[in-house]
């Protein structure tokens, strides 16, 4: 799911992601796109948030270069845009706090004391 | 008289499933939806070489304006705080990812990743207090900084607004300019009441302060000389009459009679009140030819 992918709270992360339902959706690859998402994100976290996925394709370590590839991009276009997380939630690393996701939208409402 | 839903209810109250259900079925709201997110879309200036870009939209409700978007072969992440406009957003079956947040608790997204924000009718809705703990000012505050985080160098924030009066306006405006924003207001159709239109079109990073306060003053005779062109096609885009005070309903003509002010005078004595003693003139009825 992208949001979970690149989302963190401002005092921690990247967000853990705790997985009930993963669902995977088509969508057009665009090489154009995945290179400027490329240079925004955080591989660690992208590895690690599509292995909590249950997809375990994507390489340890990454570079500009790799983009060439086509079959490296098909794998980042597949972990970016095509896993979504349905059902579980984001754990903040920091603070264990959990956002749960239902249908795809994570909750990420504050109570007042946390504001 | 409220005829500005910001002051009937929180917007996550306002905006429940009847309300979420209505203002997606209703086939204006949908074209002026898509108007606005479309002159926003076109204010917010991307670069056109065919890259789609990650877009905000701040206040998404139903996805109309994500819609939009969509088209422009964009992709786009949608927070509101209205979970039953999120759940109409499901069954339509919009392409952004969606996400249930309080743009007034400010935004949790990585710093740099967006391209762009845009929001149609939405900010306004900061400028209450709904809660004890709400503080507009300092809400307004969270907001813009944490957009300023997200938003990548050169990136554009572009906010149709309908502020209440001109403190609203210039609430909103400083909340921003003190985030760091450089920009202005865009409005379109200024003279006419109910077209008129405000766009707050913000900038940040230093690439585009540079250029974006003449581009801002272009853009606004730009916006003029649509004005003129689309006056004369005729094309109305009205919104409800949120600027139009509704007309005071006249009370019943014959008053309130003398058992009401007895009761009133009672009243205000218990409370300690000085009233004028009851007499036989009290509450009388004036002579026909007064």
């Amino acid at each position: 799911m992208l949001s979970s992918n690149i989302k963190g709270v401002t005092n921690g992360f990247p967000l853990r992601i705790e997985v009930v339902k993963v669902e995977e959706k088509t969508v057009e690859i665009n090489a154009d796109f995945l290179k400027n998402m490329f240079q925004k994100i955080d591989w660690k976290a992208l590895t690690e948030a599509s292995r909590s996925m249950g997809y375990t394709e994507l390489p340890e370590e990454s570079e500009f270069s790799l983009l060439e590839s086509d079959e490296f991009l098909s794998r980042f276009h597949h972990a970016l845009l095509e896993l979504h997380l349905e059902e579980g939630a984001l754990v903040c690393p920091e603070s264990g706090r959990r956002f749960p996701v239902s249908k795809g939208i994570p909750n990420m409402l504050l109570h007042e004391d946390e504001v | 008289m409220a005829s500005r839903p910001e002051v009937i209810a929180p917007p996550e109250i306002f905006y429940d499933d009847v309300e979420a259900r209505k203002y997606t079925s209703s086939s204006r709201i949908v074209q002026i939806q898509a108007e606005l997110s479309d002159r926003a879309l076109e204010l917010l200036a991307l670069p056109e070489d065919g890259v789609p870009k990650l877009l905000l939209d701040i206040g998404c409700g139903s996805g109309l304006s994500g819609e939009t978007l969509s088209e422009d072969g964009h992709h786009w992440i949608g927070l509101d705080i209205s979970p039953s406009m999120l759940n109409v957003a499901l069954e339509r079956e919009v392409e952004g990812d969606l996400l249930l947040a309080d743009m007034g608790q400010g935004l949790g997204v990585r710093p740099g990743v967006i391209d762009g924000a845009i929001s149609i009718s939405a900010v306004q809705w900061l400028c209450n207090a709904d809660k004890s703990s709400h503080n507009p000012r300092l809400r307004l505050k969270a907001f813009f900084t944490s957009l300023y985080k997200c938003l990548s160098s050169g990136g554009r924030a572009v906010f149709q607004v309908y502020p209440e009066n001109i403190d609203q306006r210039e609430l909103i405006l400083n909340a921003a300019m003190r985030a760091g924003f450089a920009g202005g207001l865009v409005v379109d159709f200024p003279h006419s009441s109910k077209k008129r239109k405000e766009f707050l079109v913000l900038t940040c990073g230093q690439r585009s302060m540079n250029a974006s306060m003449p581009k801002g003053k272009d853009e606004d005779d730009e916006s003029c000389s649509d004005d003129s062109i689309e006056d004369e096609e005729n094309q109305t885009v009205c919104m409800s009459d949120r600027h139009r005070p509704r007309k005071k309903v006249k009370g019943n003509k014959s008053g309130k009679g003398r058992e009401w002010i007895m009761r009133k005078k009672d009243q205000m004595r218990r409370r300690g009140n000085v009233v004028p003693p009851n007499t036989k003139y009290t509450g009388r009825k004036r002579k026909d030819r007064f």
